[in-house]
């Protein structure tokens, strides 16, 4: 059985999953000529199908520009779908829009990379915390206050950093202030898009804890984007490779990383340098650039630099396949 | 051990304005042997960009100066040279690359006119056989078409090619010595892979030394011979990269590498380095790392502790080692 039956087979009947994509494509129009006519497309996300346990955290690898944040951004619906379908918590929120997106919007958050450019510089870390539970009426004035001095708490800041602003807090402390603000509305599920990417290693182990204990203590799920092997392998039960608007590997974690099947994520694995004089891995170094989006190659999208490709793979698309039980993997070489 | 190519001695790199002092590079001893790579880590904003820049002679005006030390290369100190002498040293016996390659490469001009300017500067090529031996150089760091990228502009190349072009540049001059600030940050994985294995490739040809600067204790591991580890503007712990990945000294570089998730190991819980570095405007007087030390105690937060030889050519900051 195919990723995409198996998945769809569960579409309603299987409670246990907070999200599924079914099929999902997000093309951009590429505009030119004098007209702004559009010329192409850039297919940013083409065909993707996954789905999210309650209390799972599924990470999502790949190289810049492969679609990891857009899918991200089409989770948190701020980006329309151009085909395919979106179930939250037994819902099709594919295109719901207005007041019922508002009320659905509180059960999805988003991290981001950089906290300091999606936190208002103009007003206080206090203000920022209760905006949405104010926004949304949850609860009077000295009830919100209250909330927002328990949330700091939570992400491990004193109730005092209410009167200052962000500019007055690290990049750590910041990441913490936005992560307590994701939280105002109690939500089901976080999409964190490279939330500790920008920090400094000694910083980022405080929030990926943070998130951890996050998770044991409100039973939240998380999509978990990344182009760090190693911090996704920390954080995941489950990871997706994607590679050129694809998903091309989709497994358990330890499944994933002791046995990996795509040539494309054995590469990956293969070229992040780990931190050891001792452990030397034997690196396939790819040739090639990345190839566009706009114009990807024919067939398998990794065939241009794939170190193991068959004449099969200039032509045809390799269907996402279960090669070992919950081990799925879209490649000519398995099928 | 041989007569150190480049030696750093108690260099001090300060911005003093009329309101604050920060001590960007606070006391810094190092030294690069011939062909071999120094790997330089450390929290951000521990001075190792302003480190390399006082080598290069960059620092940014008009606040920063070298209040203090020396930086000895090829029997002179680089730190007293005259802005015109400096120029010939820049570029040609001592080159950089930067993390944003735009950020050294001139986004009017062809890739090859860049790198001819810098052959007819300091090697007095001629123009036709400046652009032969550019060809050269970018066919060297794994261009196929060198003979059209040299026509192309910067913006024309990706991420990984624009880097690549720039350590074409870098190189022209075979340099003794490379200095890399964070080369690959920017990078996707595998496009790092390639870039790490061009630096390695260039130093076994050609025995220039390589200083690399990254957060990246990966990086350091797969290339570095020696390394230093910074913190508050000086120098915590140096000494062979196999000596300090094995035993680790400094209760920093401990947490640091006790605080990353590595792949071929399953770590329940990071080991989180508390609290936030220390402004470089307001540095204790006692040890920089104190505050955020698990193992600090009350004489640490007094006296500063000086750097010593704990083994054989492994030093450390720390009284308690
Ligand atoms: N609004 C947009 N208009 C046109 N193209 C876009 C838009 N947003 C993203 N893209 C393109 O879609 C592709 C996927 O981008 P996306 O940001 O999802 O990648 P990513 O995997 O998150 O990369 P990174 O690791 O660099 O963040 C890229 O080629 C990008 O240029
Ligand atoms: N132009 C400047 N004026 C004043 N202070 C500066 C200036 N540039 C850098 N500094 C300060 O000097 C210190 C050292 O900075 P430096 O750029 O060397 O850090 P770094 O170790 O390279 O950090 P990163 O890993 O973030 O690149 C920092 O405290 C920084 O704030
Ligand atoms: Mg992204
Ligand atoms: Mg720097």
């Amino acid at each position: 059985m195919s990723l995409a039956e198996k998945e769809l087979s569960n579409t309603t009947v299987n409670h246990a999953n907070l999200l599924e994509l079914h099929h999902v494509k997000k093309y951009f129009p590429i505009m030119g000529g004098v007209m702004r006519r559009k010329v192409g497309e850039v297919k940013a996300v083409d065909d993707v199908t996954f789905s999210l346990m309650k209390g799972e955290t599924l990470g999502l690898v790949g190289e810049s520009g492969c679609g990891k944040s857009t899918t991200g951004r089409m989770i948190m619906r701020v980006l329309d779908v151009t085909e395919g379908q979106i179930v939250f918590d037994g819902q099709d929120i594919t295109s719901v829009k207005g007041e019922r997106l508002r009320r659905l919007r509180q059960d999805f958050q988003m991290v981001f990379q950089d906290p300091y450019s999606s936190l208002n510089p103009r007003m206080s870390v206090g203000a920022l915390i209760a905006e949405p539970l104010i926004v949304n009426k949850k609860g009077s004035h000295s009830q919100i206050k209250d909330q927002v001095v328990s949330l700091l708490e939570t992400v491990g800041l004193s109730a005092e950093a209410r009167i200052r602003y962000p500019h007055e807090f690290s990049g750590g402390q910041r990441q913490r202030i936005a992560i307590a603000r994701a939280l105002a509305l109690r939500p089901k599920l976080i999409v964190a898009d490279e939330a500790v990417s920008a920090l400094d290693v000694s910083i980022q182990a405080q929030i990926l804890n943070l998130l951890a204990d996050l998770r044991k203590e409100f039973g939240l799920s998380y999509v978990f984007i990344s182009h760090n092997l190693a911090v996704v392998k920390h954080v995941s039960d489950r990871v997706g490779v994607m590679y050129l608007g694809r998903l091309v590997e989709l497994a358990p974690k330890s499944s994933l990383y002791a046995t990996p099947l795509h040539p494309y994520t054995q590469a990956l694995l293969s070229a992040a340098p780990e931190p050891s004089r001792t452990v030397k891995r034997e690196r396939i170094v790819l040739v090639g650039d990345v190839p566009s989006p706009a114009n990807p190659p024919s067939g398998c999208a990794f065939h241009t630099r794939c170190p193991k490709v068959m004449e099969v793979c200039r032509s045809v698309r390799p269907e996402m396949n279960e090669y070992q039980p919950g081990h799925f993997v879209a490649c000519h070489l398995y099928s | 051990m041989s007569e150190p190519l480049l030696k750093v001695s108690n260099l001090k790199t300060y911005f003093i304005s009329k309101y604050r002092t920060v001590k960007a590079v606070d006391g810094v001893d190092f030294e690069v042997q011939k062909g071999k790579v120094l790997g330089i880590v450390g929290e951000s904003g521990s001075g190792k960009s302003m480190t390399s820049l006082s080598i290069m002679g960059l620092i940014p005006p008009p606040y920063g100066k070298i209040v203090e030390g020396e930086i000895r290369f090829e029997g002179v100190d680089l730190s007293k040279l005259s802005e015109k002498k400096m120029n010939d040293v820049r570029g040609n016996r001592i080159s950089m690359i930067f993390q944003e390659p735009m950020s050294a490469l001139n986004p009017v001009l062809k890739i090859g006119e860049q790198i001819d300017e810098v052959l007819i500067r300091h090697k007095r090529l001629s123009k036709s056989e400046a652009r032969r031996k550019s060809i050269q150089l970018l066919q060297s760091v794994g261009f196929p078409r060198a003979e059209q990228i040299v026509n192309e502009y910067p913006h024309q190349l990706s991420g990984g090619m624009r880097q690549r072009a720039m350590i074409a540049m870098a190189m022209a001059c075979e340099p003794s010595i490379l200095i890399a600030d964070e080369p690959t940050t920017a990078l996707d994985v595998t496009i790092q892979a390639q870039v790490l294995d061009l630096m390695r490739d260039l130093k076994e040809h050609t025995g220039t030394a390589i200083v690399l600067i990254t957060h990246d204790l990966g990086v350091v591991a797969d290339m570095a011979d020696d390394m230093i580890v910074m913190y508050g503007g000086q120098v915590v712990e140096s000494g062979t990269a196999d000596d300090i990945f094995n035993t680790p000294l400094h209760p920093y570089t401990n947490a640091l590498m006790e605080s990353i998730p590595v792949i071929d190991e399953e770590r329940e819980r990071l080991t989180a380095i508390p609290g936030t570095v220390p402004s470089a405007a307001n540095f204790p007087q006692g040890c920089r790392f104190a505050e955020r030390c698990a193992i600090a105690q009350a004489s640490c937060h007094e006296k500063m502790p000086e750097l010593r030889e704990l083994q054989p050519g492994h030093l450390v900051r720390c009284d308690l080692a």
